[in-house]
């Protein structure tokens, strides 16, 4: 048992929340998320060169650190404390885990621009319906001569307007419903064939809705072994859940303190808000809940590297009791702030946005409490 | 980060599960799995106690020199884990959690050597005089009288609320000898017998049909001085010390056995009831994972404060639902009285609900403490 964060991680959090609070006020934020292309210019490039913050997780034979889950569920936190705009999830815990892990000298190459800041990734694995069955996605990839041909669809790919590469699920061989037969492949979003159409997200980033019409890749589009990318892709969906959690403790921190704040300095009827026994209690539940959300946060994280059965299991624990946490103190964070609340200008409501989106994202409360009961089932 | 057991602590899990797997009869856990109430009755909870006490484990958490282990944290959550596990009857804190620590912290050498070994051999069992008619959340407004004569101080009043009293001996208890200042200031921490001339303990039946509280009524009883634990009017110090070890409590290991009978027994039943159960699941695994927190992670005062009140709110309202799901799955059975005594399975988890309504409500109501998490949260 240890609940220690060793002196890189906690040099890692206090320089990232020091870089956040310097460089990431919330007003320039909004205006960035308003502009045409949707991220504040310099911020992703001197987190990449500045602080160094991309390589962190990553294996140390791919120009990393070496660090691991703990480490993006702290990067998470705090950039969900600002409610920051940036693709970490889509490009490091998700893409560049992806590649290292595949392997190649494409991969390779894709991981240098990555951890370099200058290249930007999306991942689309799964379809409408099939966030947690993956072996049910419709996309297929079919060999033709040395390369193949991609024809499907995969909607609201969150960060693909951003994304210089993508990384697409596809099923290359069997039925919908096998366990094998699912491949995974980088593509350039240029390639001909390929049709993004871009949209906003309620939580101010973007996302894209991709049709793929019997695209051409080459030979090296495949990464990791043909048919075989399920299980990685199941673990890297985990990894995703977990660091979302993170980033929803993160905001959810940011919206109570707020609130103690807003509550401590309205007065009505001649006194702070917060002098109001039936105000207090409701931010006594918000924080009990976020210590709630903070600890199932933890078991998932620590669970990403054990068996399958258990790593599921604490996933689907972290995403249901994350996604009532989020709910309850989401909605009470904006009820708290009165009619100030419901501005667009107050920052409230756009952490309230990024918690709804997390909570939608790779399978909401009720799909993952269904997930857990069947997967407790299989285990009895 | 890590959230598991070392080999050497795996390896006193298998200690403490050879021991239960051999003096833990199916009598006890009998009795500890029917269980309704918050403690387990005697005279079984009394054997199962010496059964402890014969192996050196009935005051695991005492100091080495009193008769402690000297066992590690991940030690103590172990043995409280498999004891909850094997459905060991849950016993009361009263004398070895509440009264003893602040004999060890306050009491003289004779005190010390007067009631620690008798506490430690089960030999006294101990009720906590805490609550009055008029004073049960703001307890410093409490007013059982106790007047200097002699060598005694003479009680009148009552006390109310006294869990498992007709079961012990001996009562801690809180008295007003001085009315001049401030509430807190003037109350007493007092020891004595509960066969005193003068004491009578009536019962309280609950909603459940059981007789688990009692009032307590004194009619002039003589208390020798002997038994006052630190200075007269200084009992409210003595009191905040012993709610810091009450704060210590687990919830989880005991959830964790109760849920877990409860999935056994859910297999085939409604679809919509077994997603309750997973949510509760769900969310005990992440309690567990919070009590984890509080016995490793440092934390100042103030943060331990804090988090032992979220856990008395999360883990009692856990401790509810999970109840709840009892009572569920009993279905329209539930609404047929229990026989007893020798109830067992859907009368069992019916009184075990109406019987852990009290769980919000004891040990600082779940009012109080957002009270608290508030006062810390706004400082």
């Amino acid at each position: 048992m240890d609940f220690t964060f060793t002196e890189e991680q906690q040099m890692l959090r206090a320089s990232l929340r020091r870089f956040l609070a310097d460089r990431y006020p919330f007003d320039q934020r909004l205006a960035a998320s308003r502009s045409a292309n949707g991220l504040p210019s310099g911020v992703w490039a001197a987190l990449a060169n500045e602080l160094g913050l991309l390589s962190v997780g990553l294996p140390e034979d791919h120009g990393g650190l070496g660090g691991g889950a703990v480490d993006h569920m702290i990067i998470m936190e705090e950039l969900g404390r600002v409610v920051a705009l940036e693709p970490y999830l889509e490009t490091i815990v998700i893409g560049a885990e992806l590649l290292s892990r595949c392997g190649g000298t494409t991969a390779q190459g894709v991981l240098a621009g990555v951890v370099s800041g200058e290249i930007l990734l999306a991942s689309a694995f799964a379809e409408a319906g099939t966030e947690l069955d993956l072996s049910h996605i419709a996309t297929r990839a079919e060999r033709k001569g040395e390369g193949w041909r991609l024809s499907g669809r995969k909607t609201l790919v969150t960060g693909a307007p951003w994304a210089s590469q993508l990384l697409i699920a596809a099923r290359t061989s069997g039925a919908s419903g096998d366990a094998s037969g699912i491949s995974l492949f980088l593509v350039d979003p240029a390639l001909p064939g390929i049709t993004l159409d871009c949209c906003a997200t309620i939580d101010g980033r973007r996302a894209a809705d991709i049709a793929f019409d019997d695209v051409h890749l080459a030979a090296e589009a495949l990464l990791g072994e043909e048919g075989k990318a399920l299980p990685l892709l199941d673990e890297v969906t985990d990894r995703a859940i977990a660091a979302l959690c993170a980033e929803a403790v993160g905001a959810m921190g940011h919206l109570l303190e707020a609130t103690v704040a807003y509550t401590s300095d309205r007065k009505q009827f001649g006194r702070d808000l917060a002098s109001f026994q039936v105000v207090r209690h409701r931010m006594a539940d918000m924080l009990i809940e976020i210590e709630l959300a903070t600890s199932a946060v933890y078991m998932s994280t620590v669970r990403l590297d054990g068996p399958a059965q258990v790593r599921k299991l604490a996933a689907s624990a972290a995403k249901a009791v994350v996604c009532a946490a989020a709910r309850f103190v989401g909605q009470s964070a904006v009820q708290l702030h009165g009619a100030m609340g419901m501005t667009d200008e107050l920052d409230i409501g756009h952490y309230f946005k990024r918690l709804m989106v997390i909570s939608a994202a790779f399978g909401d409360a009720d799909a993952h409490c269904a997930r857990y009961l069947s997967l407790s089932v299989d285990k009895g | 980060m890590n959230l598991d057991f070392s080999p050497q602590e795996l390896a006193f899990r298998n200690e403490v599960r050879a021991f239960l797997a051999e003096q833990l009869t199916p009598e006890f856990a009998f009795a500890g799995r029917n269980c309704a109430g918050i403690y387990c009755e005697l005279p079984i909870a009394r054997d199962w106690f010496r059964v402890l006490a014969a192996k050196g484990w009935s005051v695991p958490h005492w100091p080495i020199e009193y008769g402690g282990t000297g066992w590690t944290p991940a030690q103590h959550l172990i043995f409280k884990q498999e004891m909850a596990r094997a459905d060991a009857p849950p016993l009361s804190p009263n004398s070895t959690h509440m009264v003893a620590p602040v004999i060890i912290a306050f009491g003289t050498d004779e005190q010390k050597a007067h009631y620690l070994p008798r506490i430690r051999s089960g030999e006294d069992w101990w009720a906590q005089g805490y609550s009055e008619p008029n004073s049960g959340s703001d307890l410093a407004s409490l007013t059982l009288k106790a007047e200097r004569d002699g060598d005694c101080y003479v009680l009148n009043g009552s006390k109310i609320w006294t869990t498992h009293a007709h079961f012990s001996n001996r009562m801690f208890c809180l008295v007003r000898t001085d009315r001049s200042g401030k509430p807190q200031q003037g109350i007493s921490f007092l020891l004595f017998d509960l066969d005193l001339p003068g004491i009578e303990v009536s019962p309280i039946i609950s909603i459940s049909g059981d007789h688990e509280l009692n009032q307590v009524f004194f009619n002039n009883v003589r208390v020798p001085v002997a038994g006052l634990i630190g200075q007269e009017n200084d009992g409210w110090t003595v009191a905040k010390y012993l709610l810091r070890h009450e704060r210590s409590s687990m919830w989880s290991p005991l959830l964790r056995a109760r849920l877990e009978r409860i999935k056994a027994q859910s297999a085939g039943c409604d679809p919509a009831l077994q997603l309750r159960i997973a949510r509760a699941d769900m969310r005990l695994s992440a309690l567990e994972v919070s009590e984890l927190r509080m016995l490793f992670e440092e934390m100042d005062e103030t943060r331990s404060s804090l988090m032992s009140s979220i856990s008395k709110v999360s883990g009692t309202e856990l401790r509810q639902e999970i109840t709840e799901l009892g009572v569920s799955l009993a279905g329209r059975d539930a609404i047929r009285m229990p026989d007893r005594p020798e109830q067992t399975g859907r009368g069992v988890a019916v009184a075990t609900y109406l019987n852990d309504r009290a769980a919000s409500i004891y040990a600082g109501a779940n009012e109080v403490q957002r009270d608290i998490i508030a006062k810390i949260m706004l400082r």
